[in-house]
């Protein structure tokens, strides 16, 4: 366990060393993000007062939350320095070391999140407060710890989803593709780009049972209060479940792809 | 490291000069693309999922409203399309060039360039040519086609050359402001977060502009122009446009744009100390 702890803190160093680079790039978001819920401002003038079961406040805080949860949970250089690490045979040594590269990556990825945090925070906080009085409170104590063990998976589950992407690289020469076209799936049914449940029913229904929207708004909607009760149990089972499917499928893809892998540069 | 400053002035002859070397650039893409035509499709693939997602998100919206602002729903799509059709142009001409510059700047390859006897700026900003761009471009064109016929919309010649040529000046900003971008890896190396940061921008662009009042809307037409770029070709299409000097505003901030982006470019390589031994 010890030597994990001694990968957290090297990847803090060298996240470190992107800092610039993050605060940059949390800061730009911020920019389509305004461009997002002015957009709605200017929707909600105009129309009842409602779109699907989201007041104007509701909507603004949909937004701020979406991008509180991904900068928690969002995979940004991983997947490329996993890809990279195989294709150039830097993953050789690892099979040398008493080390598990799938955890020694979760680590680096955990590191990374908490870097990306602590420099959002400035930029984030700001734009936050900015909305202060549109964002809504969970109803809960509970809710609120819900949302935070959610939050917790959902980042587990980015992470597995992103290890299987970047392993592909042990069969293909070129990864970004297949990551990039995976990720417009997560950014339109993970509900990046609007709520899920303004869709008509069916679709939302649907998306339900991929795992999409237990990457992004699914842990949202437990803070919004709209997952409760017997939906909660049944999304938080669903969401363990995907944890679990796509670790199963890491170590196996991971298992295939060692044998397979032949070191080149080494 | 002090520089002989490249002519200024480009005379007919030299001006055929650059035309052939031009020439040859595009010759050497084509065959580049052609080398990996696997991944070329794929890319392209990407492309047209992201447009699609861009365009799914407009349906949704307009399955809970009739207007943003004085906007309707097909007005938007083709703003869509052609927000698209302009990105996909300045991604074939310019993108990858720009993005390039930081590489070229840490590993020192600069040097040859700043050797060759031609513009470095010409060189840099054009040394390669995107063709997908070409393909998915053409996919912006045909949603703007499809949603002018919802629209019962009839283009007279005049007005499609008025507005390629505002589509012309919108490239011309998304290239001057990320040639600026990229410049600023002279000051530090790691210059990917700004790059990946004017991706941002470009949402903007494709967003009416009728949605957006006050410093919002003043910053992103005055300062960075990304309500100008999609927004005031397509106006001129739906006879949308306040007065014709929407028209000016946007070729006059894309002349600003490009002289920020020269004088800070020839501000950059004064300061470029070779990285190489």
């Amino acid at each position: 366990m010890n030597k994990y702890w001694h990968v957290i803190k090297i990847g803090i160093q060298n996240t470190l060393v992107y800092r610039t680079n993050f605060l940059f790039r949390a800061g730009f978001s911020l920019v389509p993000l305004m461009a997002t819920i002015l957009l709605w401002r200017t929707i909600y003038a105009q129309s009842s007062g409602m779109v699907g079961s989201y007041t104007l406040d509701g909507m603004i805080s949909y937004y701020l939350l979406i991008t509180i949860v991904d900068a928690l949970t969002a995979v940004n250089e991983d997947d490329w320095q996993i890809a990279s690490d195989i294709k150039d045979g830097n993953i050789s040594q690892f099979l040398l070391k008493p080390i598990d590269y799938m955890s020694y990556r979760l680590c680096l990825f955990f590191s990374g999140r908490i870097v990306f945090t602590v420099l959002s925070v400035l930029p984030v906080g700001l734009f936050i407060f900015y909305w202060r009085e549109q964002l809504t409170a969970p109803p809960d104590l509970p809710t609120f710890g819900w949302f935070l063990i959610s939050t917790a998976l959902a980042g587990m589950l980015q992470f597995m989803m992103s290890f299987i992407m970047a392993l592909l690289a042990f069969w293909l020469l070129e990864v970004s593709t297949v990551i990039f076209i995976v990720f417009a799936f997560e950014y339109i049914a993970g509900g990046h780009l609007f709520p899920l449940n303004i869709l008509p029913a069916p679709l939302a229904q649907f998306l339900n049972y991929t795992p999409f929207p237990y990457q992004l708004f699914f842990p949202v909607s437990i803070y919004l209060g709209q997952a409760r009760g017997a939906d909660l149990w049944r999304g938080l089972a669903l969401q363990t479940a995907w944890v679990a499917i796509f670790y199963v499928l890491a170590r196996a893809v991971w298992n295939r792809g060692i044998r397979k892998y032949a070191a080149v540069g080494g | 490291m002090s520089l002989p400053t490249p002519p200024q002035s480009v005379a007919p002859s030299q001006f055929k000069r650059y035309l052939t070397l031009y020439a040859a650039l595009w010759r050497n893409s084509v065959v580049r693309e052609m080398t990996f035509k696997g991944n070329f499709l794929m890319w392209i693939f990407v492309e047209i999922l992201w447009f699609a997602l861009q365009l799914s998100f407009i349906g949704v919206i307009y399955l809970h409203t009739e207007h943003i602002g004085d906007w309707t729903k097909w007005e938007v799509v083709m703003l869509v399309g052609a927000s698209h059709f302009i990105q996909q142009m300045f991604q074939a001409f310019f993108l990858t060039n720009c993005v390039q510059l930081s590489e070229l700047v840490r590993t020192g390859r600069l040097d040859f360039m700043l050797l060759l006897p031609v513009n470095t700026r010409f060189l840099i900003s054009l040394r390669q040519v995107d063709l997908g761009g070409f393909v998915n471009g053409m996919l912006g064109l045909a949603v703007m086609a499809y949603s002018g016929h919802q629209l019962g919309l009839t283009v007279p010649i005049e007005r499609a050359i008025g507005f390629l040529f505002l589509c012309g000046a919108g490239v011309f900003i998304h290239y001057s402001l990320m040639f600026l971008l990229s410049s600023v890896a002279f000051w530090t190396v790691r210059a990917q977060g700004i790059v990946w940061g004017y991706y941002n921008l470009f949402n903007i662009a494709r967003l009416p502009d009728g949605a957006f009042k006050g410093g919002f809307r003043i910053f992103f037409r005055f300062l960075i122009p990304m309500l100008l770029v999609a927004n005031v070709p397509v106006k001129l299409l739906i006879h949308r446009l306040e007065s014709s000097w929407e028209m000016l505003l946007l070729v006059a901030m894309s002349l600003a744009c490009f002289a920020v982006s020269e004088l800070f470019w020839q501000y950059s390589i004064r300061r470029y100390t070779s990285a190489s031994a």
